[in-house]
């Protein structure tokens, strides 16, 4: 997991761009900015944004608005009915109900806010802990650094997945559960990413100048360091919020995550594992949703990285 | 080539074939943005012993110009559209890609701008070294290998080169890395080498020891060296002849002296008038004012009258041909003849 | 010696943390003993399962049962240790393990570096729309479409549990998709920067042929950042694989950790987590070994910039 945490991405599409606004000296090649314009406009993810909007933040803010369907009980008179398109399937529902008889699309709605929900608490959480103590480690370096890296390590080389299912033996599958255990496991790339960039910044000269202008640490962390690290933030949130889905649905999948009859995509995919054969929808549309919601943001993420972060778009051109 | 090669017979055209010949070499930077012309036309000769100096603004295309001799243009943006470069009478331009290696290091090499960047970190230097040397000789045995790594070593006075075979590159200064890949870049005695700012990431101090290495090894080969820099104190020291390059042209070419005390071109001028008097190891170009025209969009007449103090009406229409002041010299201005120029 | 150390610490506080959370509910007798469960019969599984005394002194026996390699009886079969419970299930997982790590090197290294040599080509378009598919999907959920397709529909491949060599086939493929992708990017990504480096330069002049240049010139430099990233991966494959066992039935510890945590067997569940932690610890001490023989400038006791 540690991996998936860790942002890497294509550095192709940012090279090529980048080669055309340096000369062949690196002297920067002075553009109108229409056409600098347009060509960034020409990158901008709509697909990404688009997929991220319709299936992810508007089914999950407008959930009861949308749908008329209740998430938790079917009619079990209609249950196993395929999607609209196939034989015997009927425009009440779209995309089939599972074998308890409830709407797939309704609960994919009520699964989309589950996922925003879970995603935006654990996020909030991890990047208000990791920024913290990574602000806190980079810039007072000493034992404290050390203590912090230490704590990043361990948290990065915990066995999760295992821990999610101690936990859940022991106090039994909940929301809080769920939102504790991934919290826990997404501070540590927070920290990692903020404590680095911390160092750079420290070294900068305009701290140096505020150590001399005699301003607190307090301040200097506040209105030098935090402005400088926010962009970085905003990417790694952005890019986070796919692990984060990805996490929550394996473990609501193994049952270690969102308790049923909650329609969580990842329970969704594991109701609908026995009946893959027959009725294949129940499982296909919650997990197709997953992947396309984390594949957006994935790609979401590398551009804001771009657009935000010259730092990290130049990194590794010498 | 010989050995007994007269040097800094700086007023004459080499009596020799020239070893080195560019015809209107034009080599294009294909960008989205629209096509550079880095290389817009260029041809100078080299004789053995020679050396050239190509000085220039950064971004007026002299690096290009280097890579391309060796055709190592950065794919796939770059591309030689046009013009020969005849190596010993073969026009590199028309060899395969295998009969090019087969050049590369043999007849011509180059040596790069930063020593600290151009050695490969997680090799010895000695595996780098062996390398050059086994490249063309496939058949040589290791024992052979590490006599010929010694003396390529020993001949650019690296001490104790026995053991800094089994050194790695972060354990050494970067002089001594500069070193090392002259020697490489000698391993096989080429005809030609082309040194790009070799002294520019140097030390004050190790710049002028190594230009005086390059000097003495140009005498015990014969090498035709072409220094490329926008150091004038550099061309001072080393070279025979020099050319300005500006936009992708050069704009003057001739003799050191006469550049430098009766130079034709107002940009070649410029250059001179913009370095500090003081210290001639240690100049630094001054910016003119103004900037280098973008290489996409030029204009149709001389590429620096947007920038010259002396341009006239027929400077912006017109792009100027040669103008022979000397056998020589040759500087390309409308008014190359017309010195002291009046004040505008 | 220092990372040792650290590693050491950190199986400690690994330690406490499972030992914590498994005692979150409170006694574990509550939970797993019969409610009309005589005082005798009590004090019998309390002796046998560690659970006298006050929390420290269970956590005494806990670490004391962990240091002799068997970390006590498990609660479920109750005439075996957990570790030898761990230790049948072990090779089932190390197999397939083995197996995924082999497919993830042999397709994600290569495909990283050749996309990187011929980029903007359909081929670097193949493999970064692989590689973003792979950061992507969930395992699960391609497990089971893949089980669907390729097992059910078309009857090749058995679908749960081991028969033969056969049952490796889509497990193995699941398993590596996520380390593709991962190495897939970060060979492509280092590969990028060292063939626009100074010294690919300085070798295509020596008239190094182009197979030299990128295989020995590009790759060495390049492959020394991934190598942090791949004890990750391979960690992921070899222990934390558990969705994909569950998915596939597959008798490896993946799967029994999911099966302990349902029967609330604490101790093999611990026993599991502990050697997970283990597991990744020694693998990450390994790579600070590994990192001394790719990259020279840390046998001289500084960590190269990674």
């Amino acid at each position: 997991m540690s991996v998936r945490n860790q942002p890497a991405r294509f550095e192709s599409d940012t090279d090529e761009a980048l080669e055309l606004n340096f000369d062949i000296q690196g002297h920067p090649v002075r553009r109108p900015w229409w056409k600098v314009w347009s060509k960034r406009n020409n990158r901008v993810p709509w697909v990404s944004i688009f997929v991220v909007l319709f299936v992810l933040v508007l089914p999950a803010l407008l959930a009861d608005v949308i749908t008329t369907h209740d998430p938790l009980r079917g009619v079990l008179a209609d249950r196993l009915t395929p999607p609209f398109w196939m034989e015997g399937g009927t425009t009440t529902y779209p995309l089939g109900t599972d074998k308890q008889g409830r709407d797939i699309l309704t609960r994919l709605i009520y699964g989309a806010r589950i996922s925003l929900t879970v995603s935006t608490i654990t996020i909030l959480i991890g990047a208000v802990v990791g920024s913290t103590l990574g602000l806190l480690a980079g810039y007072f370096g000493g034992w404290v650094d050390r203590f912090v890296s230490w704590l990043i390590d361990t948290f990065l080389s915990l066995p999760h997945v295992l821990l999610a299912l101690v936990i859940v033996a022991a106090i039994g599958p909940s929301f809080v559960t769920i939102v504790a255990i991934i919290a826990v496991t997404i501070w540590a790339s927070f920290a990692r990413q903020v404590r680095g960039e911390t160092l750079s910044v420290r070294e900068t000269e305009y701290v140096a100048r505020a150590h001399v202008a005699g301003t607190t640490s307090w301040r200097i962390l506040l209105r030098h360091v935090l402005p400088n690290v926010a962009n970085t933030l905003i990417v790694l949130a952005t890019l986070q919020v796919g692990v984060v889905i990805l996490e929550e649905s394996s473990l609501s999948f193994i049952g270690a995550g969102i308790p049923r009859p909650n329609p969580s995509w990842g329970v969704m995919v594991a109701d609908g594992r026995d009946q893959i054969l027959i009725s294949w929808w129940i499982s296909f549309f919650p997990g197709l949703c997953i992947l396309l919601v984390v594949l957006s943001l994935n790609l979401l993420g590398d551009w804001l990285r771009d657009f935000l972060d010259p730092k990290m778009r130049q990194r590794g051109r010498s | 080539m010989s050995l007994d090669q007269p040097m800094g017979t700086v007023n004459d055209v080499p009596r020799t074939a020239p070893v080195l010949e560019v015809q209107d070499l034009r080599t294009y930077l294909y960008t989205r943005w629209g096509t550079t012309k880095a290389v817009d036309g260029v041809s100078f000769s080299l004789g053995s012993g020679e050396t050239l100096g190509i000085v220039g603004e950064s971004g007026s295309g002299k690096s290009m110009l280097a890579l391309s001799l060796v055709r190592l243009t950065p794919e796939p943006a770059g591309k030689i559209v046009g013009g020969r470069v005849m190596l010993n009478g073969r026009n590199v331009l028309d060899l395969t890609d295998r009969q090019m290696r087969e050049v590369r290091g043999k007849e011509i090499s180059m040596i790069l701008q930063d020593p600290q960047q151009s050695l490969n970190p997680v090799f010895s230097v000695g595996d780098q070294l062996a390398e050059a040397i086994r490249v063309h000789d496939r058949d040589l045995d290791d024992k052979l290998i590490h006599e010929r790594s010694v003396d390529a070593l020993k001949s650019v006075h690296v001490p104790a080169p026995e053991r800094r075979l089994k050194n790695f590159p972060h354990q050494m200064s970067g002089g001594m890395k500069q070193r090392i890949v002259g020697a490489m870049a000698m391993a096989y005695q080429p005809q030609v080498l082309v040194a790009d700012e070799p002294t520019t990431a140097l030390d004050v101090t190790i710049q002028a020891q190594y230009l005086r290495l390059l000097k003495d090894l140009q005498e015990r080969t014969g090498v035709a060296i072409i220094v490329i820099t926008h150091d004038f104190g550099v061309i001072a020291e080393t070279c025979d002849r020099v050319a300005v390059m500006y936009a992708g042209r050069f704009v003057e070419e001739g003799p050191v002296e006469q550049i430098f005390d009766h130079p034709r071109h107002p940009y070649t001028r410029a250059l001179l008038e913009s370095r500090p008097k003081v210290d001639l190891k240690s100049t630094r170009l001054q910016s003119i004012d103004g900037q280098p025209p973008s290489l996409i969009d030029l204009p149709i007449g001389c590429r620096f009258a947007a920038r010259c103090a002396y341009a006239i009406e027929r400077c912006l229409a017109e792009y100027p041909p040669w103008f022979e002041i000397t056998e020589a010299h040759a500087a390309a201005c409308w008014r190359s003849e017309e010195v002291p120029w009046p004040s505008p | 010696m220092i990372n040792a150390v650290r590693g050491l610490l950190t199986l400690f506080a690994v330690s406490i943390l499972v030992f914590s959370l498994a005692r979150l509910t409170g006694d574990p007798i509550d939970v797993l003993a019969p409610v009309d469960i005589s005082r005798e019969d009590e004090a019998a599984l309390r002796e046998r399962w560690g659970l006298n005394g006050s929390i420290w002194e269970q956590y005494v026996s806990f670490v004391g049962n962990a240091s002799q390699g068997d970390f006590g009886p498990s609660f479920k079969y109750p005439t075996e240790t957990a570790a030898s419970v761990i230790a049948e299930r072990l090779p089932a997982s190390i197999s397939l393990g083995i197996v995924a790590t082999v497919l993830t090197l042999v397709i994600g290294v290569p495909l990283g570096i050749l996309s990187a040599v011929k980029r903007g080509s359909w081929l670097d378009r193949i493999a970064k729309g692989l590689a973003l598919f792979g950061q992507s999907v969930p395992e699960f959920w391609l497990a089971i479409m893949l089980i669907w397709f390729v097992a059910v529909r078309w009857n090749v491949v058995p679908t749960s549990g081991i028969s033969g060599w056969q049952s490796y086939i889509l497990p193995s493929i699941v398993i590596s998709v996520f380390g593709i992708a991962a190495l897939l990017r970060l060979f492509r990504s280092a590969m990028l920067e060292t063939l626009g480096s100074e010294y690919v330069k300085l070798a295509r002049l020596k008239g190094l042929s182009e197979f030299k240049v990128v295989w020995k010139h590009a790759l060495k430099p390049a492959s020394i950042a991934p190598l942090t990233f791949f004890g990750g991966i391979a960690v992921r494959m070899l222990t934390g694989a558990t969705v994909v066992e569950i998915v596939f039935a597959w008798p490896g510890v993946g799967y029994l950790a999911y099966e302990a945590a349902n029967a609330r067997d604490f101790p093999v569940v611990q026993a599991l987590a502990l050697f997970t932690a283990a597991v990744i610890i020694i693998m990450n001490l390994l790579i600070d070994i590994t990192y001394a023989y790719v990259d020279p400038r840390v046998r001289l006791g500084q960590k190269a910039i990674a």
